[in-house]
């Protein structure tokens, strides 16, 4: 018994000294999350830089009249814990595309860019416009407060079911070739 | 030559000195570190019905807001709504026959690249007032 209790005494400056640890690695994650969700660290890239953020600083998430921003992970990331986490993970894909260089010049940025485009649209519509729709929620947007072609489009839209990035592209950044996406609208060739 | 030009040019102006406030510029007779005078800000007609053409070759007005609207060879933001396959799930006027047609006469399968870019002939309105009086009327056929 006296053994025992000797044993327990112990261990524990051990758990605190564990405790210290598990928070500050806990902290440290966190804030490198945080970090990593910036857009001066997005842009620290030159691939982003200078291609998808000269292009947005012209558009409407970037300046308005109302002066509200969204910046690169409010749209290209979860808000949600785990879902961030998965997008956070899929990254290192990106990550290592970067260090190939393989969008590392304006050309070869283009020559990829629908396919780029098709996997953004491809996950936005699989999470419904999940990131359009923390800001933009249907339920309060005031259609009667629209122009009449916006209400008319919005609930022929909410009708058929359709979700933000199907008529919503090129919103932030500009598109890609789309003549093999809609060849009407394209310059004949 | 060159002597006798300037010279020549010097006593013009001794002889018919220019009075400032006779000349008159766009930017008016401010000083040239004042500054001018911002121009007004004018709104564009975001949401209106279409215009009613004033003589019959018009292109017709645009009777909406077309900011951020590209036109590149990328892709036309109009013809996501104006397009011969886009125009009934937009609701939108289509892009006449006419535009079909390339400047050689010939018959094309998509649009002319001489008549890709809208802008050339297609102006969005502001509300405001005209710069010079005008009487113009529409022609006899559009009254």
């Amino acid at each position: 018994m006296e053994n025992l209790e000797k044993k327990s005494a112990c261990k524990w400056p051990i758990f605190f000294f564990g405790a210290v640890v598990g928070v500050l690695l806990v902290a440290v994650f966190l804030g490198e999350l945080n970090y990593t969700a910036t857009e001066k660290f997005c842009i620290s890239c030159h691939e982003m830089e200078s291609n998808v953020y000269m292009e947005y600083k012209d558009t409407a998430h970037y300046m308005n009249k109302s002066g509200v921003r969204a910046t690169c992970t409010d749209c290209h990331l979860s808000h949600n814990f785990f879902e961030k986490i998965a997008r956070k993970t899929k990254a290192v894909n990106e990550v290592i595309h970067h260090f190939k260089g393989t969008i590392d010049s304006r050309e070869k940025f283009l020559a990829n860019r629908l396919e780029m485009a098709q996997g953004v649209w491809a996950e936005m519509k699989a999470n419904d416009s999940r990131e359009c729709r923390s800001c933009h929620t249907s339920e309060n947007m005031d259609y009667s407060k629209q122009s009449s072609r916006a209400m008319t489009q919005h609930l022929k839209g909410d009708d058929e079911g359709k979700t933000c990035i199907e008529c919503h592209k090129g919103l932030a950044h500009r598109l890609p070739d789309m003549q093999s996406i809609d060849p009407s609208a394209v310059i004949g060739r | 030559m060159k002597k006798a030009l300037l010279i020549l040019a010097g006593l013009t102006c001794v002889a018919f000195p220019i009075n400032a406030d006779e000349v008159k510029s766009l930017r008016g007779t401010r000083a040239l570190d004042a500054g001018s005078e911002p121009p007004e800000i004018n709104r564009i007609i975001a949401d209106d019905r279409p215009i009613p053409r004033d003589f019959v070759q018009q292109p017709p007005l645009i009777p909406h807001e077309t900011e951020g609207y590209r036109v590149d060879k990328n892709y036309n933001k109009c013809l996501s709504c104006h397009s011969w396959v886009n125009y009934k799930q937009a609701k939108a006027t289509k892009v006449p026959p006419t535009h079909f047609k390339d400047r050689d006469g010939n018959e094309r399968a998509n649009l002319s690249p001489g008549r890709y870019f809208c802008a050339q002939c297609h102006v969005h309105q502001v509300d405001t007032k005209p710069l010079v009086e005008n009487e113009f009327e529409p022609v006899k056929a559009l009254r």
